[in-house]
């Protein structure tokens, strides 16, 4: 607030925010610096990266771009969506249709057109809505706009009968249990239980050679930068301060003449292409999409990264994010069961002892350290977490 | 000819209510409340609790829809067909009881974010500060004290100050029509007195409905007064006229 740094946006944009401005950077050399240790460090080098590590943290980048949609809706608008697991399911679904004709006759019944999961339910042709997936460029396009219309939709019907709160929470659950469910059956035409996998290449790149998934992992932290880039551009927007007026008093902004609906529409809408970006890097990355991922629980997974990192940042959503899925991975491997134990208890530790996340305790360290005679001068560190 | 002459006399209105009624579950909140504000009036509203006040408020700041009757603003446009933005977009501004400020956000994002026009999504998205905006928000501060606090979270600030901030907002606005519940509640009597002399000064340019229940407060107004009693209007006119009533003494004074 004290600093206004003037100029072009994008130069106003990251030189007006410290903290997105290292956490950018850090992107920005964790994106180049990954894959070329993976492909140009040979192997057995202190600094050489595998391709397993490498894919790994290719996810967890997935799920920080995932993490940042959902901070975006419930961080700055207090939309707490239980269902946006569905978006980035069906990005991820675009994504692996397009995967799938590009398998073309090299599958195990070697037919040109029809994906294996089709002629074992003797199909003869390509359903309508496979048509156009051999291109990548309507994939693309797909991986926006099928979450973007499924969450305009829903939206609209939603916002504007003024549902909010839990009773919106419950609706987003239950629509991403009626897609697992409707995805789970073999005549919707997606792979039915195993979903679509066996995937040979993207853009005519074999999915397996290193080259291939270096690009993908730089793909996805670039696709992190510029979805946080835009996250950022619309918090600190006028627009973002009419989102906090609904999500601090819904009714004070709809009194100041605010179409609150509408806000919250294209907010969500929004979020919701970001997650579906999210979900179509995360698919080539581990080679499958199958109904699993719109499992009600990997939805409330990512509300608990976003709680973890610190709400309402953005950049805490990205920490989140990498953190819990860090803790995952090391954990599951170490002892399986108790995780989700350790996963329900890092969210009531969360609320009950970091309202504001790792973030929220960092400044608070940071504070105490720079007034060691007790609080006071409060409202930097205030203004740094909510700006 | 009489309709011309009807309508001519109409047209000194702001706000036209006749015949107003709401009823939740059987209970009526209002019961055919008739009531004109005319331009540039000032009309402090005053009645025991229950009385149909702050029902009145939901009625024409599209938030509640009536049962029945007429609400007119300057004439013309029928509020009862609008929803809550849409009304505050027309030109009129409501205060809460309780100060509703967005406390996470800064006095001068408060005040800015109020400020007429830029309501749609893309406006909003790329709306900037300009200089005439600038100017005007100053200008608001300067009015309701608060220069040397808008770089503050609006949450930090006293409850008066909040009730001036939502005050400043409502101003930004640029409503003619300001409906104001309650603005006392809560003040020292200092920034009481201070608040009344401000509503005197926006008499003038705009048109103010006060709800209160301090009666300093009204005195210090200093105009028509209006007495509601379950739905409807019991009495009208200057403070002494209505002190003086057998009827609101019996209701709402006490004896």
């Amino acid at each position: 607030m004290s600093q206004e740094f003037k100029g072009g946006p994008l130069t106003r944009l990251i030189m007006n925010d410290k903290a997105g401005r290292k956490l950018l950077l850090a992107l920005l050399l964790v994106s180049v610096l990954v894959p070329l240790s993976n492909l140009l460090v040979p192997e057995g080098s202190f600094f050489h990266v595998s391709t397993f590590t490498m894919t790994l943290l290719g996810k967890y980048l997935c799920y920080a771009l995932l993490a940042v949609a959902v901070d975006l809706i419930w961080g700055y608008c207090g939309i707490l969506s239980l269902g946006h697991g569905a978006f980035f399911a069906l990005g991820g679904y675009a994504m692996g249709m397009y995967l799938m004709r590009q398998i073309g006759d090299r599958g195990v019944y070697a037919n040109p057109e029809l994906p294996d999961f089709m002629v074992f339910l003797n199909w003869t042709e390509l359903p309508w809505y496979w048509q156009g997936f051999d291109q990548f460029w309507f994939a693309m396009v797909m991986v926006l706009a099928a979450p973007g219309i499924l969450a305009f939709v829903f939206g609209a019907l939603a916002f504007r009968s003024r549902v909010t709160g839990v009773y919106l929470s419950i609706i987003t659950q239950a629509l991403t249990y009626a897609l697992l469910l409707a995805f789970f059956r073999n005549d919707m035409g997606f792979g039915g239980n195993n979903g679509l996998t066996d995937f040979k290449d993207i853009l005519g790149f074999d999915l397996q050679a290193d080259g291939t998934r270096a690009a993908l992992f730089f793909a996805s932290g670039i696709a992190l930068i510029v979805g946080y880039l835009i996250s950022r551009f619309i918090v600190t927007s006028k627009l973002g301060r009419v989102l906090v007026a609904i999500r601090d008093s819904e009714s004070r902004a709809r009194f100041m003449g605010y179409r609150v609906e509408w806000y919250k529409l294209f907010v969500f809408v929004v979020s919701s292409m970001l997650a579906g970006v999210a979900g179509a890097l995360y698919v080539p990355q581990v080679g499958i999409i199958n109904p699993g991922e719109f499992a009600p629980i990997n939805s409330i997974e990512i509300i608990i990264w976003v709680a973890v990192g610190g709400r309402g940042t953005l950049y805490g959503a990205v920490i989140g994010a990498v953190l819990v899925n860090y803790a995952k991975t090391y954990f599951t491997g170490a002892f399986a069961e108790l995780w989700l134990f350790m996963l329900g208890g890092l969210f009531v530790l969360t609320t009950l002892y970091l309202p504001k996340g790792v973030v929220g305790l960092w400044h608070q360290i940071q504070e105490k350290r720079r007034s060691p005679g007790g609080p006071g001068g409060g409202s930097d560190i205030a203004a740094e977490g909510k700006a | 000819m009489s309709l011309a002459k009807t309508k001519h006399i109409e047209q000194s209105t702001v706000l036209y209510m006749n015949g107003v009624s709401v009823s939740f579950d059987g209970f009526k909140a209002l019961n055919s409340l008739s009531l004109y504000i005319e331009p540039g009036e000032m009309r402090a509203i005053i009645g025991p609790n229950g009385a149909g006040k702050t029902t009145m408020m939901d009625v024409i700041t599209g938030k509640t829809r009536p049962d029945e009757g007429t609400i007119l603003f300057r004439d013309e446009q029928d509020l009862t067909r609008y929803d809550e933005a849409q009304v505050a977009n027309m030109g009129v501004g409501r205060k809460f009881q309780k100060p509703s400020v967005i406390e996470s956000l800064t006095v001068f994002e408060n005040i800015e974010m109020s400020l007429k026009g830029g309501r749609s999504v893309w406006q909003a998205l790329v709306q900037k500060l300009t200089p005439a905006r600038q100017q005007k928000i100053d200008e608001i501060l300067e009015l309701i004290d608060l220069t040397d606090r808008q770089h503050e979270e609006a949450g930090s600030l006293s409850h008066g100050q909040k009730q001036w901030l939502e005050i400043g907002m409502l101003l930004g606005q640029e409503p003619e029509l300001l409906l104001i519940d309650e603005p006392a509640a809560g003040m020292t009597d200092e920034e009481t007195m201070k608040t009344a002399e401000l509503f005197k000064r926006l008499a003038k340019k705009h048109s103010l409905m006060v709800v209160e229940h301090d009666m300093d407060f009204i005195e210090a107004l200093d105009c028509k007064v209006t007495v509601l009693h379950e739905g409807r209007v019991l009495a009208e006119g200057s403070l002494e006229t209505v002190k003086a009533n057998p009827q609101v003494i019996e209701v709402y004074l006490g004896r």
